[in-house]
């Protein structure tokens, strides 16, 4: 008969956190930035199908680092509790806030609940306002903590570093482009202080646009728009340039302006949308 | 009602179940009541008076599909709204027009729209246009207990496939059985006429605009002769609803386009009110 050890409540949750930090600490990092018209998503995956950024509703999007199974299903609980509640209610009542508060409560009690393993995940909450000061971010570590961020977040592994980096260089009002280079620049920081390339076709990038004359402002920008991007001097490029030949359907534009209640007037056709042509 | 939050304040299980990407599927999980084909009706006399929706025409032609709706609700014989809007889009390729009451349909519309958008954002692809149509069906079907008591909704759906790179129209019955129609269809108390208009006027060449003019020709044709069906009311510059569905997906007329088209369409009726004469042989 072996008598069970004693493990003290601090000791349990700390190698709780330990071991959660960890699995996040393998993910690889992403950033998510405030710019002129918007929330720009930028992280390092080598995966086109396996997204770490996906729209959760209208003006709100959501970003992952950890382990893809714990945040997808996150994620898919997500979309359920926007839409259930924009069905309910209306699609103005679907707010970042009120989706953060839930997450942080699942992680949270997933968290400190002995029966569950830790969630290896760290996420961010993202909604778009009619102006900049209305932009929200909030990051939501492992343990249920929210965290109001302002400007720009790094999380995943690296993320510290990333962060001290871009809160040094990021400021308020900068394009796309520039916004996209530094998230790029804050990506390839080594651990070790050195920099590596991230080529453009293992980089995913999405934008909540406030400009985007659909209800709908999510949008991932691929291909030869993000090349064009990636390439501009910094200057004049926005997300609603030219169609990219290769759009990917979801989050695509959706010209339905009034998919809200069908009771409300509809718009003519989206102007200057990004053309999402879906072969 | 929403996430309920009982006592932790965490998503319950429903949320957090993987599998399943219908938004209607998780609701009947999570909660049922919600849900328009769970409620019934205590056995009545006679049928409820509700505002009805009636006349709804489509038609395709190369390159895309128009849907176009009139503008009349009706409740026995009154006159119940007359700007009612009938037609909405479902998603970036498809439109649906609902005839039937109106009450039941809009709400239909709304989850329909949320089930196609849901899928979207869970799966990343967007459903084929048969699987949306087959949505609709089973929306329409669980409907059939409140149909059977003379609240029945009959929807028309059309969209731009974009595999087959061509407009399709679907008719539906009160049951949820669909059918594709070739060239055009119509629904609803006045569907009878514009049918009937459109088998002289429709030819499977005609241009963009002048499908446009079909329709609204189709729809003046259906007023004429019911009196649920709503004509252009040029005094309170109320006219029909008409959207297009092309490769560049939904777009729906606005008021001016589609006043000038009605608006011509009435000049010439004053000249002759039946409209265009089709030859003999």
């Amino acid at each position: 008969m072996s008598t069970p050890f004693y493990v003290s409540p601090q000791q349990a949750m700390a190698d709780r956190a330990e071991y959660a930090r960890k699995g996040i600490a393998r993910g690889r990092s992403l950033v998510v930035l405030q710019y002129a018209d918007g929330i720009v998503f930028v992280g390092e995956n080598p995966s086109r199908a396996l997204h770490k950024f996906s729209e959760i509703y209208d003006r709100i999007g959501f970003a992952a680092a950890g382990k893809y199974n714990e945040y997808e299903n996150l994620r898919i609980g997500g979309v359920r509790y926007a839409d259930l509640r924009g069905y309910t209610y209306d699609r103005d009542d679907v707010t970042a806030r009120g989706l953060a508060n839930v997450y942080a409560q699942t992680l949270g009690t997933i968290f400190s609940s002995a029966a569950e393993k830790p969630y290896e995940v760290e996420l961010v909450v993202a909604e778009v306002g009619a102006g900049p000061e209305g932009d929200q971010i909030y990051r939501l570590p492992h343990d249920g903590s929210i965290v109001d961020e302002h400007g720009s977040v790094a999380v995943g592994g690296n993320a510290e570093q990333i962060s001290s980096f871009l809160d040094q260089r990021h400021r308020d009002g900068m394009s796309l482009a520039e916004a996209l280079k530094l998230a790029v620049q804050a990506l390839s920081r080594e651990a070790n202080g050195n920099e590596r390339e991230i080529p453009a076709e293992r980089l995913e990038v999405a934008v909540l646009d406030r400009t985007r004359p659909q209800q709908r402002k999510f949008k991932r920008i691929v291909g030869r728009q993000l090349t064009r991007l990636l390439d501009a001097d910094g200057a004049g490029a926005t997300p609603t340039d030219a169609p990219s030949d290769t759009e990917e359907p979801e989050g695509g534009s959706t010209p339905a302006a009034g998919t809200d209640t069908p009771a409300k007037d509809t718009d003519g056709p989206a102007e200057g949308t990004d053309g999402a042509t879906k072969e | 009602m929403e996430a309920n939050t009982r006592s932790t304040g965490r998503l319950p299980a429903a949320f957090l179940t993987p599998g399943s990407s219908s938004f209607m599927d998780f609701l009947s999980d999570h909660s049922p009541e919600i849900l328009p084909g769970n409620r019934s009706l205590p056995p009545l006399q006679g049928a409820i008076e509700a505002p009805h929706g009636t006349t709804i025409v489509a038609a395709s032609f190369p390159g895309g599909v128009v849907l176009a709706g009139d503008r009349r609700a009706t409740m026995g014989n009154m006159i119940a709204q007359r700007d009612i809007e009938k037609v909405f889009p479902a998603d970036e390729y498809s439109a649906v027009g609902i005839a039937g009451t109106a009450g039941l349909a809009v709400e239909m519309v709304k989850l329909f729209q949320l089930e196609l958008e849901h899928f979207e954002k869970v799966e990343g692809a967007t459903l084929s246009l048969e699987g949306k149509a087959n949505r609709l069906s089973t929306m329409i079907r669980s409907n059939l207990a409140m149909a059977m008591q003379g609240l029945a909704v009959v929807p028309l759906f059309a969209g731009y496939d974009v595999d087959r790179e061509k407009g399709r129209i679907f008719s539906y019955d009160v049951t949820g059985g669909r059918s594709e129609e070739h060239g055009y269809a119509a629904t609803g108390s006045g569907s009878v006429f514009a049918r009937g208009s459109m088998k002289k006027l429709y030819r499977d060449d005609l241009t963009e605009e002048q499908t446009l003019t079909l329709v609204v020709q189709a729809l003046y044709d259906a007023a004429d002769d019911d009196s649920a069906t709503g004509g252009p009311d040029v005094a309170r510059r109320i006219y029909p609803i008409v959207t297009v569905i092309t490769d560049e997906g939904f777009r729906k007329l606005n008021d001016t386009e589609s006043s000038e088209i009605a608006r011509a369409i009435l000049e010439r009726r004053l000249e002759q009110p039946d409209g265009p004469r089709a030859a003999l042989l």
